[in-house]
Parts: C-alpha cells; sequence; structure tokens
C-alpha cells in the first residue's frame, strides 16, 4: 500500500496497541481514546501551552529555592540538625555508595529540573509566535520519556514517612525549601495534567513549517 | 476492529504518534527511533528482571539503616523498620512502607513474569486486563523508591554526633537498584505485542 503524506497526516496509531484510527476533530476538554485499548490519544486543550509554560517556569523557581534554603530543622537535647535537600542527596555520597548519592540527586532535584527547563525550551518560543528553537522536539520529548525517572512526589511522601520515625525523637520544623519544594510538586502534576501532548506537536510541526517558508521567501 | 499500523505497512511513532511508511528510522517530527515493535523486548524485560530479582536478595537480608545510640549500634532491615512502625503504634505509616517495600517489589516481579510468559505464549486470554496490569505496573512501580529517600532523609537529619546518628545500610544501595532494574524491565516491554496475539492467531 501506498501513502502520501497527507494521507498518513490524516490518521495516528495508538502507541499502546498499535491500531491505526482516522482524525476526527476532538472538542476542547475531551478525550479521544484508543477503540481497542482505550489509551488516551487527543486531549485538545485550548490555550493551556501558555498556561504550562507558566507553570513550568513557576516549578523551575520553585525547585532553585528549594534546593538553596533549608528544609529541615531537627532540634533534640539543645542541638540543632539542619537539613537541605542537598544534604538529604548527600547522605550516600561516602565510599562506594556515591553513584547511590549521584541517582538520589538526579530523580530528586536533576531530572524534574531538567524535565521543567526542557519544557520551557519548547513552549517559550511558541506561546510568543515565534519560530520553535533548535531542538524543541527534541527538548519536549525528552521532558516526556524522563517523567518515571522523576521523582519529586516521591520525595515528598518520603519525607513524611521519615518524619513520622523521628516525631518522638525530636521536634521539627518546615524550612522555606520544604514549602517550595511541596509547592513545586502540585505545580509539576497540574503541568503535566495540562499538557495538550497532540497539541504541542502540532505547533511545533506548524511553526517549524512557517519557518521554512519565510526562509524560501526571503530566498527568492 | 480497524487495520493495524503494521498491517497498513506503517511504523508509528510511539512518542508523537506520527506515522511513517515501514522502514523509517527515525520519527521526522520529534525525532524518535522508530521500531514497529521493540526489539528483542522480551528477553531485554528478562534481562533486567533477572538483575532485579538478585539485588533485591541482598536488599532483605542487610540492614535498610544504622542508628548509633550512645555505644549501641541498632541495624534494622526493610521489614524490621516495618515490625517498629507497627510496635510503635505508627499502623498507618507502617502499612505505607510495608506496601511500598514489601507488596509493590513482590508484586511487580510477579506480573512482570506473567505478562513475559502470557505474551511469549501468545495467550489470547484477557487482552484488556493484560494491558491494564502493564499500565500499572508502570505506574507504580517507581514508588517503590520511596524508602530509599526515606533513608536518605533520616541520614540527613539525624547526625547528632556522639549522641545518635543514623547511616545508610548496604540494604539500600541494593534496593535502589532493584527498583530502578525493575522499572527497565517493565519498560522493556511493548505493549503492542499483548495485542498482537488477537490477529497472528487463527
Amino acid at each position: 500500500m501506498q501513502w502520501t503524506r497527507d494521507e498518513l497526516d490524516r490518521m495516528i496509531a495508538c502507541p499502546q496497541c498499535d491500531l491505526l484510527h482516522r482524525v476526527a476533530p476532538v472538542p476542547d476538554g475531551a478525550r479521544a481514546r484508543c477503540a481497542r485499548c482505550h489509551t488516551t490519544l487527543i486531549a485538545p486543550r485550548a490555550g493551556s501551552m501558555a498556561r504550562v509554560l507558566a507553570l513550568a517556569v513557576t516549578g523551575a523557581v520553585l525547585m532553585t529555592v528549594a534546593v538553596f534554603f533549608p528544609f529541615l530543622d531537627l532540634s533534640a537535647a539543645g542541638r540543632h540538625v539542619e537539613a537541605s535537600v542537598f544534604t538529604a542527596v548527600l547522605a550516600f555520597a561516602e565510599g562506594w555508595m556515591t553513584p547511590l548519592a549521584v541517582a538520589v540527586g538526579a530523580f530528586v532535584v536533576g531530572l524534574p529540573l531538567a524535565r521543567l527547563l526542557a519544557v520551557i525550551w519548547a513552549l517559550a518560543p511558541l506561546v510568543m509566535g515565534r519560530p520553535p528553537w533548535p531542538g524543541a522536539a527534541e527538548a519536549f520529548r525528552l521532558a516526556e520519556t524522563l517523567r518515571p525517572w522523576a521523582m519529586a512526589e516521591i520525595f515528598i511522601i518520603g519525607v513524611a514517612i521519615a518524619l513520622v520515625k523521628v516525631a518522638g525523637l525530636a521536634t521539627l520544623s518546615f524550612g522555606p525549601a520544604f514549602w517550595a519544594f511541596a509547592g513545586m510538586v502540585i505545580v509539576m502534576a497540574l503541568k503535566d495534567g495540562m499538557t495538550d501532548r497532540q497539541g504541542v506537536w502540532r505547533a511545533i510541526e506548524e511553526g517549524r513549517r512557517r519557518q521554512r517558508q519565510r526562509l524560501r521567501e526571503r530566498a527568492t | 476492529m480497524g487495520l493495524t499500523a503494521r498491517e497498513a505497512g506503517l511504523v508509528a511513532c510511539t512518542s508523537c504518534l506520527r506515522l511513517h511508511p515501514m522502514g523509517t528510522r527515525r520519527c521526522d517530527r520529534c525525532g524518535a527511533r522508530l521500531h514497529s515493535r521493540k526489539p528483542r523486548s522480551l528477553s531485554r524485560a528478562w534481562a533486567w528482571w533477572w538483575a532485579g530479582l538478585i539485588a533485591y536478595i541482598p536488599a532483605n537480608l542487610y540492614p535498610m539503616l544504622v542508628t548509633r545510640q550512645l555505644f549501641r549500634e541498632h541495624e534494622a532491615t526493610i521489614v524490621g523498620g516495618v515490625i517498629e512502625l507497627v510496635q510503635h503504634g505508627d499502623w498507618f505509616v507502617g502499612a505505607i512502607v510495608f506496601f511500598a517495600s514489601v507488596m509493590i517489589p513482590v508484586a511487580k516481579f510477579v506480573a512482570i513474569a506473567y505478562l513475559a510468559l502470557s505474551i511469549r505464549w501468545r495467550s489470547m486470554q484477557s487482552l484488556h486486563a493484560r494491558h491494564r496490569l502493564y499500565e500499572v505496573v508502570e505506574f507504580i512501580g517507581r514508588w517503590s523508591m520511596v524508602d530509599v529517600f526515606v533513608v536518605a532523609i533520616l541520614v540527613a537529619l539525624v547526625q547528632f554526633d556522639t549522641l545518635v546518628a543514623i547511616n545508610p545500610g548496604i540494604a539500600a544501595f541494593c534496593f535502589a537498584l532493584s527498583v530502578a532494574f525493575t522499572m527497565l524491565s517493565a519498560q522493556s516491554f511493548d505493549p503492542r505485542t499483548v495485542w498482537d496475539a488477537e490477529r497472528t492467531r487463527p
């Protein structure tokens, strides 16, 4: 069978079961699901790109605050221990466990921040109506692939469990970084729930097409 | 039921859903590598599965936390930590830790093995349920990492010189490896191969 690019663009295949679907217009706020395995294929959200960008910027700022300010403060028997996200990461940074410190740093800070920055890189020019920056598609794809490895929300649950464990032992207080980190987790969840992936891909494609056209016009 | 992309001589991008003629190497929109089905998905899934299982054994035998209190040293394994929480009366948190560090990892090993075997046998049984199981494994597996983070926070917080100090045990390292390996095992699957059974059998 021979297909033209136009025909291919009017279809999509389910990434989970490979079934072909003809793309029909989906109303805003609705979801188009795969006919066989019910995976969500298209979920248009009008104007969501600007909101997703705003949330990503907010998340990146909160993450920066969370890394540099004190996270928790524990006092017992007249002594103080101040822990930051950094000291938690460095908990394993002794001897042969150092690779685990690197991994924890990546799961808790590095990868969530990388995802946010990648989304900003991909969406900022599109929201401002400019042609996409080089690597926009790769950046957006990276943000999606890294999703299972960015574990900021799991870290917050870990903090809660750890607090219960030391509750009887000492008095605890939360530092500004704790609230910044918790806020970042919420912002990240909102951002991921709001992202209209097909919309972003179409916008990147459209932006590139217009850029090529403009270059061609300038050349003639 | 309609055609699959493969039956139509097409290969779909799993990252942006764009379609390409079979044999195309990379998606021209998002740059992702294209495979009609992930190559050697089952052997990869099994390799990571075994790696995860091997790391899971020391993760349970060795201590997760080493608490030094004055001159006494106290070691707690994963299961030991849960028992301590329960003895303390913290039933709820004990249940969460038990669920995340014992139930999820064990259930994940069973679920991945079952998925791999049923794909191998081209089982037509309960395709929907198995696809659902795959999604649950993908979604929930990463939450096991919570115990490693608990250790990290405790170690960072409880450092009162000679009075009391907590240090990480070998099990923390092994458990983190086990969780990462089983995540990679689940990611090696190609859920499309579950659905292929519907077509290749007469």
